[in-house]
């Protein structure tokens, strides 16, 4: 059983045994963080290009950690800073990086399938970050390993995911990722943030009513509501959002006693969530952080695999 | 150079006729139509045995990029790979570089046509100066330089009321108005057809809502006007709806479809192909299925490409930024013709479709093989099979979704004023 | 093509091997004062388990058992096959200043145990490493040689040595495989 993957540009289409491998590594790879010398040489050689097309701290460094835990070279390429400000096209960009040589690329975008786009283009791996509102495969693998560590399987979980589902690729890689591994997935938020034909992509119900997404739920997934993106024309005000779809220690009682809370992160507070909630014992936010450059670390490693040899 | 069309199928919907008979041509014009016609000596044979022959096939809704954007595409280009595609006859739209809103650019372009083109162009002008949708164009001077219809193609008339006055002022000049229907506010910033496939891919959506306003507005505003008008690459179910009601009440609306609006679902847009990318979006399976309803029953009057030829450059990039449109005149008779293996036409409903119709919609005097008439003939080989190789395409632009694919059916010969502009090899 | 396999130790054998190498590794010691034991995965841990129920049986007192993945520590990384699952590395004690006895089932190229070390030293620095493996082959790539060795086994590169464990990880038999 391998990883027989070039890249990861998404969780959708990939199998649950592939799943599986991917977060059983990641959980054996939990160990490395936590000695004295935080670095095995597996990657030693190899260059992974952080190539960040929308500003990112988080998700840039965690996967700048765990290349570095993995003794892989990193470069972090950003908008800020490249030359995509002087009307280079993603093409030519990346033909530029290409010419330093890099074994994978972990790029971030603002275009949902710009992953496609390169992938088909390079010859080195290339990792998504997250495009558009597609795909956020790393954050998706991190979400499920934080619910196994807990629930030791994600066969039967119940998970509610509350948000601006249209305009998240964390809500699209949670649905292909979690359903896969046998999950059900519900999904609450404005109509005006629930995209048509959603509850195709899986074991997946929608409910208009935040009350009856979270009701008996195992793990209840805030996302971040983000006005600027938005826009006006989708929310009134951030204050009645909060009412009708944030989550606080009061319904949050709806959900199975001891149920997980997530959110992928950063939390606007008193919005989404509320602080009692967000610092609560049940929420696992920080664990999510800390599992995160265990996840990004498994997915360099399987990406760096190759295909298996002809024989 | 006399020409004798021999033992085809001549099909002309214009005068009724299915039949084996032969076509004569003397100096550009129809001369005689029978069985058993005797050509004169020096007289050259084309041998249509087993073949199709139809008045000279008219795509009303090309874009020849110039001037301005030869890059794309030029008149030249354009009129060979229209002629490859069978058509004898195009008209083009106006949002060239300068817009052709004005009797320079007309000229412009019939000169260059006349001088260079290979099918007869037809230009349309612009609706509104410059197509901004804010003061009305010379319709009249666009008229008498030669355009034979006028259209912002490519974007809306915002303003209703502009739109209402555009109507009112294009009945007094006696030119048809071409309307692009499409609600920009409910566009946003949609890249595809919203449904089931943008969810998934994570693509903005452009709801069918936002072309069934806009629809309903243009006929609204027509019958308020009473003004005959002309909607453009019609492809929602429910634009059709509109339409057919409007039809039966005894508007002056006509509509066509393009031919990848009945050959493709928004299915073609996974893998983020920006060959699938165009304006409207491809649709579902029921509004695919509602095209072809509407093709059988007569609400739509005739099928054009609406070619829109692009540059590699503006195609090989990630989808959101990619421009809208492909190029259609070499496929489009094909994938026409698969509406025959259907069921859904019959050959002469879509010879109708082909020719007749748009050269009465645009007011021109093609579309039939009348004794008399210009010598524009389309000799069709309805079996040959084929595929579509970038390649091979006449076209300056290889933007097309069926790149690769097997086709059946082809032009064997376009003749256009009597003069065989195109012969299948 | 039938496979010929050859048993080189028994399960009585295997047991009178672990015995003696427990012994040794007391006597090389003086004692399992900082001794501790880290079985590389998965035969070596077994082992390594073994060997420390025998520690304690002689001595009376436990001596500490980890395990050790060397997969990400492998020198055979060339891309061109998808990379092995990772396995669990628990060392559940500090390594600093301790007597490391690695444990492995069967010694070939080194190779593996270039890996171990490297991984070892990743987690601190041992006052010393020795080896102990059930099955010393030969075919050494590296300059390694084990400190307790159950047998010695000549053997031909095509040659596979195996050892079998039963349900509950214990020893039971090593066959050469032909």
């Amino acid at each position: 059983m391998g990883f027989k993957h070039k890249d990861i540009i998404g969780l959708q289409g990939l199998s649950r045994e592939e799943i599986q491998l991917l977060l059983d590594t990641a959980e054996n790879m939990k160990e490395i963080s936590g000695r004295d010398i935080k670095k095995v040489p597996t990657l030693r050689g190899k260059t992974v290009v952080n190539l960040f097309f929308e500003a990112s701290t988080r998700t840039r460094t965690s996967f700048e950690i765990a290349a570095k835990r993995l003794s892989a070279d990193t470069i972090n390429i950003s908008a800020s800073t490249s030359s995509v400000t002087k009307g280079e096209t993603l093409s030519d960009t990346a033909r530029n990086i290409l010419a330093m040589k890099p074994d994978i690329i972990v790029m971030r975008h603002a275009a949902s399938g710009a992953h496609h786009y390169l992938a088909q283009r390079v010859s080195c791996s290339v990792i998504n970050a997250g495009d558009g509102a597609h795909e956020h495969p790393s954050q998706g693998l991190l979400d499920m390993l934080t619910m196994r560590q807990k629930f030791g399987t994600l066969d039967g979980l119940t998970v509610a995911i509350v948000g601006d589902i249209t305009h998240s690729r964390v809500a699209r890689s949670d649905i292909f990722g979690l359903t896969t591994m046998g999950a059900s997935v519900r999904l609450a938020g404005p109509p005006t943030m629930m995209p048509p034909g959603i509850e195709r992509l899986g074991n997946v119900t929608v409910c208009t009513d935040m009350r009856e997404a979270i009701k008996g739920a195992d793990v209840v997934m805030m996302l971040r509501i983000q006005l600027e993106r938005q826009g006006k024309t989708l929310l009134p005000t951030l204050r009645e959002y909060s009412r009708y779809y944030g989550l606080n220690p009061e319904n949050l009682k709806l959900a199975k006693p001891g149920a997980m809370v997530m959110h992928p992160g950063p939390i606007n507070r008193g919005v989404e969530l509320s602080s009692y909630v967000a610092d609560g014992d049940q929420s696992a936010i920080l664990t999510q952080v800390e599992n995160g450059v265990a996840v990004r670390m498994s997915m360099l490693y399987h990406v760096s695999g190759g295909e298996l040899p002809t024989e | 150079m006399n020409l004798l069309i021999k033992g085809g199928r001549v099909i002309d919907p214009s005068q009724g006729i299915d039949e084996a008979l032969d076509i004569l041509v003397e100096n550009g014009v129809v001369k005689a139509l029978g069985k058993g016609v005797k050509a004169p000596a020096q007289t050259e044979i084309v041998d249509a045995t087993g073949l199709i022959v139809t008045p000279g096939l008219i795509d009303m809704h090309v874009h020849l990029r110039d001037p301005g954007l030869e890059y794309k595409e030029d008149i030249v280009s354009g009129t060979r790979a229209a002629a490859a595609g069978g058509f004898t006859s195009v008209a083009c739209m106006p949002n060239t570089r300068p817009v052709n809103d004005n009797k320079a650019v007309t000229s412009y372009i019939i000169a260059k046509a006349k001088a260079e083109g290979v099918v007869n162009v037809f230009p349309v002008g612009a609706i509104t100066q410059g197509s901004k949708g804010e003061a009305l164009a010379e319709m009249g001077d666009l008229k008498e330089a030669g355009c034979v219809a006028v259209s912002d193609d490519g974007r809306p008339v915002t303003s209703s009321e502009l739109m209402r006055r555009a109507l009112e002022y294009a009945k007094g000049m006696g030119i048809m108005i071409i309307s692009h229907a499409e609600d920009l506010s409910l566009v946003g910033e949609g890249v595809m057809n919203e449904g089931f496939v943008s969810t998934e891919l994570g693509l903005k959506g452009i709801p069918w809502a936002a072309e069934d306003a806009a629809t309903a507005r243009e006929v609204y505003l027509a019958e308020f006007t009473d003004s005959p008008l002309h909607i453009a690459h019609v492809s929602t179910k429910g634009a059709l709806r509109i339409i057919r009601n409007a039809k039966a009440r005894g508007g002056k609306v006509t509509c066509e479809t393009a031919p990848h609006y009945f050959s493709l679902t928004d299915d073609a847009v996974r893998g983020y192909n920006t060959n699938a990318k165009m304006n409207p979006p491809l649709r579902t399976v029921d509004d695919v299925a509602a095209v072809k309803a509407a093709l059988a029953d007569g609400t739509i009057d005739a099928i054009a490409t609406d070619h829109a030829p692009h540059h590699l450059d503006e195609k090989d990039v990630e989808f959101n930024v990619a421009l809208n449109g492909i190029v259609g005149l070499e496929t489009s008779l094909s994938l026409s013709l698969q509406l025959v293996e259907e069921g859904v036409l019959t050959l002469p409903a879509l010879v109708e479709k082909m020719a007749c119709n748009p050269a009465k919609i645009l007011g021109i005097d093609r579309g039939t093989l009348r004794e008399g008439a210009v010598a524009d003939i389309t000799v069709i080989d309805p079996a040959v099979e084929w595929t579509v190789d970038a390649e091979k395409l006449a076209s300056k632009s290889k933007n097309s979704p069926f790149l690769g694919q097997k086709m059946k059916g082809a032009a064997a010969c376009t003749i256009v004023g009597g003069n065989v502009v195109f012969k299948r090899n | 093509m039938a496979e010929e396999k050859t048993t080189i130790l028994d399960g009585a054998g295997v047991k009178r091997a672990l015995t003696r190498i427990a012994h040794e590794i007391l006597e090389r010691n003086k004692g399992v004062e900082d001794l501790v034991l880290v079985g590389i995965r998965t035969g070596g841990v077994h082992l390594a388990r073994e060997l420390s129920a025998r520690l304690e049986e002689i001595e009376g007192a436990k001596v500490p058992v980890g395990e050790v993945d060397i997969t990400l520590y492998r020198d055979d990384f060339k891309g061109q096959a998808p990379h092995l699952p990772v396995g669990k590395t628990d060392i559940p004690f500090v390594i600093e200043k301790t007597k490391v006895v690695l444990v492995d089932d069967v010694l070939f190229t080194g190779r593996t145990i270039r890996a171990a070390m490297d991984a070892i030293m990743d987690h601190g620095r041992p006052d010393c490493i020795q080896l102990a493996v059930l099955i010393d082959r030969g075919h050494r790539e590296l300059p390694i040689r084990a400190d307790f060795v159950g047998r010695n086994v000549p053997t031909s590169m095509k040659e596979k040595i195996v050892v079998l464990f039963d349900a509950d990880s214990r020893p039971t038999e090593v066959v050469l495989e032909k």
